[in-house]
């Protein structure tokens, strides 16, 4: 489904917190917000780790940081210093920031672990995730770290293992020893990705995350195991239990737009067409969304109002939509089931005395419970707003104006 | 005849006495559905909307023979009601909860496996067969009886085909709501398998939305066992992608939970696949009326 309701993205300095919480070996690292803080760091990392090589790593949402300079390995104090001043600061693009790149806030800081040794050091992939077919979750894994996973799935998919795990057991030995076998471990590599595989699992069950994603897991020249990197998301339904994780949340990476419906208890993600909607259930939302390309529009959001829709909230998911000047239409779509369609339509008409003039025209489809009082007061009110009662005449109309 | 609830199924709620829970069983009691109690913990030996509480699932079943139980407790206790419905031999459970975190359904499916309960939903509207039982959330004027099952992953989408198909002259057996989450009860597939073999549905509508693979084993299954016409719906074919699980997420979904992918397999499976949701309602018409020559 459609929502930005049901994770919580996290940094990777906050996900590699998570992950240290409960047992699993990360570098020894922290965040900084400023180059001195960074040198700070980066010299109570020596003191504690005896390194001599640094990782200077921006932090934003979004995967692909190294390709866009995001990512640098510091050979002394003062590369720490140059990278942290060149990074902190940047507009960092990547495959997955779209052109306009992320400011960088903040970088990590940590300790180099690709450090040279008597075996050499490799890169693998892991991640924890659920596995809708099943309902259990699963722990997928491949000898290829460090890589595009979609790529590996693609071009040699026999690099990816899978180990199903029974929620009523979590880990059994014999599926973490599996794990280590097929990642090519013997020895002391081995024995650390036995106690490795399974802390991962239980940082992944307790804090209730919906995806970790290690790429790559690192297993050092010494034969250590490091998650290097962390992509962690939590299951919002499940905050209520971390509270603590409700700080971590970085308004800064969310859409502000989007930050705003939520205060409204709207479900709106934007999208960069030219007709906005606003609808009640996610499903509908979705299929309105359809009707608005085959009617020859684009669908500028998505805008779940959800079972609550009233005046205010109406009001709210205008001010919202009209925000974007590409909007060039409104469709509202609401299914009165136990939300009452004369409320929504006097919902519509109190938002238009509120808000002026809205610029571009409105079609109200209101269907379900008190549908025919409803259009008639749209009808009744005056207001240049386009009533219909069936999905097909809204479509029609919509045909029109577009 | 219809599937799964009926005017002789006995129906308890779990969270009777709450707001949504008095609301909508009030509401159900009035559509006329077979409620016989309800549970409460602490409330039991009580009264509420002239019924019996109860303080457990095991009380309310010994007393009133109880084969239905529908859920609204809130979400951070609702995978407990739902394992205190399966404990207590409750025959269908219903949980109409929103919001329940994924690792706790992840144990209640577990937990279900050695039960013999079905559960529809969590996040779902619930399940109705007009006339006899409504067992949910939905605004029962709008399902008039009738020779199609409905079964959809959304509740309003359920609504809007309902009301289409009830225009179009042909009136709904049972309508299921199956819920969106990425954990769920009962499958797409199984709901399409329980309305092939009812004899008084004649065709089905199946509503599905992007992410997962219900509606591709649901068509498969179609393809293989299937004697009724099928009208198919996906919505979110203007939905932009990879929005929540990202790449792992891609693999693990495999190349099957896009839009068009689904309404590409139903296609070739057989089911009459609707671009248009407007066109819900018309397609099951035509279908049903070339089926009936």
């Amino acid at each position: 489904m459609l929502s930005n309701k049901n994770t919580m993205n996290l940094h990777e300095y906050q996900g590699k917190s998570i992950l240290k919480r409960y047992g699993v070996s990360v570098p020894e690292g922290g965040v900084a917000h400023n180059v001195e803080a960074a040198l700070d760091l980066a010299k109570s990392i020596k003191e504690k780790t005896g390194t001599d090589t640094w990782a200077v790593k921006a932090q934003i949402h979004a995967g692909g940081r190294g390709k866009g300079g995001g990512v640098k390995i510091a050979k002394s104090i003062d590369q720490v210093q140059e990278h942290a001043k060149a990074i902190l600061g940047m507009t960092l693009v990547t495959p997955q920031t779209g052109a306009a790149g992320k400011f960088v806030h903040k970088i990590l800081v940590e300790q180099g672990i690709y450090y040279p040794g008597e075996s050499p050091v490799k890169e693998f992939y892991m991640s924890v995730l659920l596995n809708r077919v099943t309902s259990r979750n699963i722990i997928m894994y491949s000898t290829e770290g460090g890589m595009n996973i979609e790529e590996v799935a693609e071009k040699t998919p026999h690099l990816i293992f899978k180990e199903e795990i029974d929620s009523l057991t979590g880990v059994a030995d014999f599926q973490a020893r599996r794990i280590a076998f097929n990642l090519g471990l013997s020895g002391k590599a081995f024995k650390e990705m036995l106690k490795f595989v399974p802390a991962l699992y239980t940082a992944f069950e307790k804090a209730d995350a919906s995806l970790f994603e290690i790429n790559p897991v690192i297993k050092t020249s010494d034969d250590l195991i490091f998650a290097a990197d962390a992509k962690v998301t939590i299951d919002d339904n499940a905050l209520f239990r971390h509270p603590d994780f409700e700080e971590m949340r970085d308004l800064s990476e969310e859409n502000p737009d989007e930050t705003e419906a939520g205060h409204y208890n709207l479900n709106f993600v934007k999208l960069d067409g030219n007709v906005g909607c606003m609808v009640n259930g996610a499903g509908l939302a979705m299929a309105t969304m359809d009707i608005i390309k085959l009617s020859g529009g684009d669908p500028a959001n998505f805008l779940d109002v959800g079972g609550g829709a009233n005046a205010q909230t109406v009001e709210a998911g205008f001010r919202i939509i009209l925000k974007d000047p590409a909007v060039k239409a409104i469709l509202i779509n609401i299914f009165g089931g136990i939300v009452r369609c004369d409320r929504v339509a006097g919902g519509v008409i109190e938002a238009y005395k509120s808000i002026g003039e809205i610029p571009v025209p409105v079609i109200v489809r209101l269907q379900g419970t008190n549908a025919v009082e409803a259009k008639k007061m749209i009808d009744e009110s005056g207001l240049k707003v386009y009533s219909a009662i069936t999905l097909q005449e809204a479509a029609e109309t919509l045909k029109s104006l577009v | 005849m219809s599937i799964l609830v009926n005017k002789h199924s006995r129906v308890i709620v779990q969270g009777f006495t709450g707001g949504e829970g008095t609301f909508h069983a009030g509401q159900m009691i009035e559509y006329g559905t077979n409620v016989v109690g309800g549970i409460t913990p602490g409330k039991g030996g009580q009264k509420h909307l002239d019924r019996p509480i109860f303080n457990t699932v095991s009380d309310a079943v010994r007393e009133t023979g109880a084969d239905v139980s529908i859920i609204f407790v809130p979400a951070s206790f609702c995978a407990d009601a739902i394992m205190e419905a399966a404990d207590a031999g409750i025959k269908l459970i219903v949980a109409i909860t929103e919001g329940i975190p994924v690792s706790n359904m992840v144990k209640v499916k577990e937990y279900l496996q050695y039960r013999n309960s079905r559960l529809i939903g969590p996040n779902c509207p619930g399940i109705i067969t007009p006339g006899e039982a409504k067992v949910g959330i939905m605004p029962g004027f709008i399902f008039q009886k009738g020779k199609i099952g409905i079964v959809s992953k959304s509740g309003t989408l359920t609504y809007e085909a309902a009301d289409q198909v009830v225009k179009v002259g042909l009136g709904i057996s049972t309508a299921i709501g199956i819920g969106g989450d990425p954990i769920i009860g009962t499958t797409t597939k199984e709901a399409i398998e329980l309305f092939m073999n009812d004899p008084d549905t004649d065709g089905i509508v199946m509503i599905g939305e992007i992410g997962g693979s219900l509606e591709a084993e649901a068509a498969r299954w179609i393809k293989a066992h299937g004697t009724k016409p099928v009208v198919g719906f996906i919505a979110g074919q203007t939905a932009p992608k990879g929005r929540r699980m990202g790449h792992a997420g891609a693999i693990v979904g495999g190349a099957e939970d896009t839009a068009a992918a689904k309404m590409k397999i139903m296609s070739e499976c057989g089911i009459h696949v609707v671009e248009s949701p407007a066109n819900i309602g018309k397609v099951m018409f035509e279908a049903f009326a070339s089926v009936s020559k």
